[in-house]
């Protein structure tokens, strides 16, 4: 591949303590939101498989169900929780990034 | 006479035409033996319109096509907009829309439960990969995957892998292709074939990466714009009150399927045993994010701030999608399932139950007709075949770049062919592959293939998505582990799928039960996958493993900074 980092520039990153805030606070968001999705995803699941009863309650004492708020938000929670992480990214890491380049480039 | 004026037809189709790519749309659904229909003529009139176009963009495309890199990625300019569009339009099959939409007629709840899964695995992927990969990788997954171990056996393992995947895929879109022209516009299923295979065909040969992205970006738009007329005219017919749509749904299920209606406003029997739940879940969630036509689309961005856009904007569209298809389904038992107009009234009174004209999938396009008329019907059989159009062109274009690319650049001229050669034979390879789609389709027709997209997905998250996964986050993965333990996944995940009720006894039938309870096995090969990957990588002591775990390093750098990232300037 076309490798354009040497060794000691490889190090520099590595033991910059910017890029190592960075890789953390990476980390941390997207360790974090990925273990939400799987939580709501399996949660749910498991949750239907094991008590359907409760997803066929009347929400409102009409036809709709508990469980077509709860399969809508499922839905609107992947589209939630990547805003966040797109936001988040777009707003601190891209700069933080940029940064800590020039940093240890100079 | 009839039939020469369809024969002479397609020939003009396929002659004139012939650069559509395919969309992937047999995902799971079974559309069984179909009857051919009396001819369409508004629904091939608005399909040529979309031909035409497409074709068109494939001449620009075409003009545009010069070097590799805009053969496979079209040249890192697509932006992250754009390619959250067409990442919808490669993952929105008509399956999710014909099958998803006839699933919710059928059953209501578990219609939404099963779409739910496809959707999931999106924000798992831009959480996890879609920088790293960005960062890491230029044409193919496997550029990511074998960047510090050793091209030659890892190449090979991911292309095999990749070309297993694509064909599964491409046997069940050509299939539902034929299944669906049959029906849709009353030609022959053959021929159906014949043309899907050689529009892709065209399409990727000519227009490269650019065309195939322009298509299924317009499929994606024309399958929106369509589904949400759909939804708005349903919900219209309510005055926009939820509960008054489906409590008339309800009382229009109960009597039509003289049953207690309201179950269809919970779960009902696809999923009732938890281990099977959750192992068909990861095995979409892990699938969506190991399908090698889906991670190509990440390289056709500039660099990784679009590559998050590109995931943002394609979970929006694809969730809105799926629940558009939920009220499409409520919006058929409506106006559908009562109108003597689109019911199989024959085959109801052999069965006693409820039958649709030309089977349980046309739900969503009798719908079409009852809320638009012929027009309305013809715009969406024409988007239900443009879909399979995109889906096939992107599958076929990465199946061509994991011959040429994979195995023919770097692993058998080792690195050492000139961009020329590389084309030639990425042109071969979509010609072959082509030719292969269209025989297996023809051969297959008979076959039920509903299971070959979960079969599909169950490779991908067994055998790409674990060695794509270490190899970025890992830094013991070595060359050892990573072959082993894709390979021992890729068999694992083929034969235990072959072993569940729905191959063993439904399409093989070898005996009446199956020697696995489980219909949804991907759990355990995944499983078998990670341990293999993780135990021959910890007890490879060889010289070259140390070297591997060393350049770790500097490949987790470059995944975080982008420095010597393939961007679009270097080409």
């Amino acid at each position: 591949m076309n490798d354009s980092m040497d060794a000691k520039q490889v190090q520099a990153f590595l033991n910059h303590p910017d890029f190592q805030t960075l890789i953390r606070q990476k980390s941390r968001l997207s360790w974090s939101l990925a273990a939400i999705q799987l939580a709501i995803y399996c949660g749910f699941i498991t949750f239907v498989a094991l008590f359907p009863e409760i997803m066929h309650q009347s929400l409102f004492g009409g036809v709709i169900t508990v469980g077509m708020p709860i399969g809508v938000a499922v839905i609107l929670s992947a589209f939630i929780l990547c805003g966040i992480y797109v936001w988040y990214a777009n707003r601190y890491f891209d700069e933080m990034t940029r940064q800590v380049v020039l940093k240890v480039e100079a | 006479m009839k039939s020469s004026i369809q024969t002479m037809y397609a020939s003009m189709l396929a002659l004139l035409f012939s650069i559509l790519p395919t969309s992937a749309w047999a995902d799971k659904i079974d559309l069984g033996a179909t009857e051919q229909q009396a001819t369409n003529w508004v629904a091939i009139g608005m399909f040529m319109v979309f031909v035409g176009f497409t074709l068109a963009i494939t001449k620009w495309a075409a003009s545009k096509t010069r070097s590799t890199a805009d053969f496979y990625t079209a040249g890192g300019g697509i932006t992250g907009f754009q390619n959250g569009l067409a990442i919808a339009g490669d993952y929105m099959s008509a399956a999710s829309f014909l099958g998803i939409s006839a699933m919710v007629f059928a059953t209501g709840f578990d219609g939404l439960l099963y779409s739910i899964g496809f959707l999931v695995g999106w924000p798992i992927i831009l959480f996890v990969i879609a920088e790293r990969l960005r960062n890491l990788g230029k044409f193919t997954f496997a550029d990511v995957a074998s960047f510090r171990l050793a091209r030659g056996p890892v190449r090979t393992m991911a292309a095999i892998s990749t070309l297993v995947v694509v064909s599964f895929y491409l046997i069940a879109q050509m299939v539902g292709a034929g299944q669906l022209i049959k029906l849709l516009f009353g030609l022959n299923y053959n021929i159906a074939v014949v043309v899907v295979g050689v529009l892709m065909v065209a399409y990727v040969m000519f227009g490269g990466m650019l065309a195939t992205t322009w298509v299924q970006i317009t499929k994606a738009v024309m399958l929106l714009a369509g589904a949400t007329f759909m939804a708005f005219m349903v919900l219209q017919a309510y005055n926009f009150s939820l509960e008054g749509m489906f409590s008339a749904a309800v009382d229009v299920y109960s009597d039509v399927h003289n049953t207690e209606g309201q179950k269809i406003m919970g779960p009902g029997s696809l999923i009732s045993n938890p281990i099977d739940a959750i192992s068909l879940g990861l095995a979409l969630m892990f699938g969506t994010a190991g399908l090698p036509h889906i991670l190509m689309r990440f390289f056709t961005v500039g660099n990784a701030k679009e590559a998050r856009k590109s995931v943002f904007f394609a979970t929006g569209f694809i969730g809105y999608f799926y629940l558009l298809t939920f009220i499409i389904g409520f919006g058929a038992i409506l106006f559908v399932a009562q109108n003597p107009q689109y019911l199989d009234l024959t085959k109801m009174a052999e069965t006693g139950k409820l039958e649709l004209l030309g089977g349980g999938n046309m739900a969503a396009v009798h719908l079409s007709h009852a809320l638009g008329g012929d027009w309305f019907l013809g715009f969406i059989s024409a988007v239900a075949f443009a879909t399979i159009l995109a889906v096939v062109a992107g599958l076929t274009l990465s199946g061509a770049s994991a011959v040429s690319h994979d195995l023919y650049a770097n692993v058998i001229a080792h690195g050492r062919s000139t961009e020329k050669q590389e084309m030639r034979v990425s042109k071969y390879a979509v010609l072959a592959l082509g030719l292969l789609a269209m025989l297996l389709g023809i051969v297959f027709e008979k076959q039920n293939v509903a299971f070959m997209v979960g079969l599909a997905f169950a490779v991908a998250a067994s055998s790409n998505f674990p060695v794509l996964l270490l190899s970025m986050f890992w830094r013991g993965l070595t060359t050892r582990g990573a072959v082993i333990g894709g390979t021992t996944g890729l068999v694992s995940s083929v034969v235990l799928i072959g072993l569940t009720k729905a191959v063993w006894v439904d399409t093989l039938h070898i005996s009446a039960t199956a020697p696995i309870p489980y219909s949804n096995p991907a759990l355990f090969s995944i499983t078998i996958a990670f341990v293999c990957c993780w135990l021959f990588s910890v007890t490879d002591k060889s010289a070259r493993a140390a070297a591997e775990r060393a350049a770790f390093d500097a490949q987790f750098v470059r995944s975080m900074t982008g420095i010597g990232a393939s961007s679009a300037s270097d080409h």
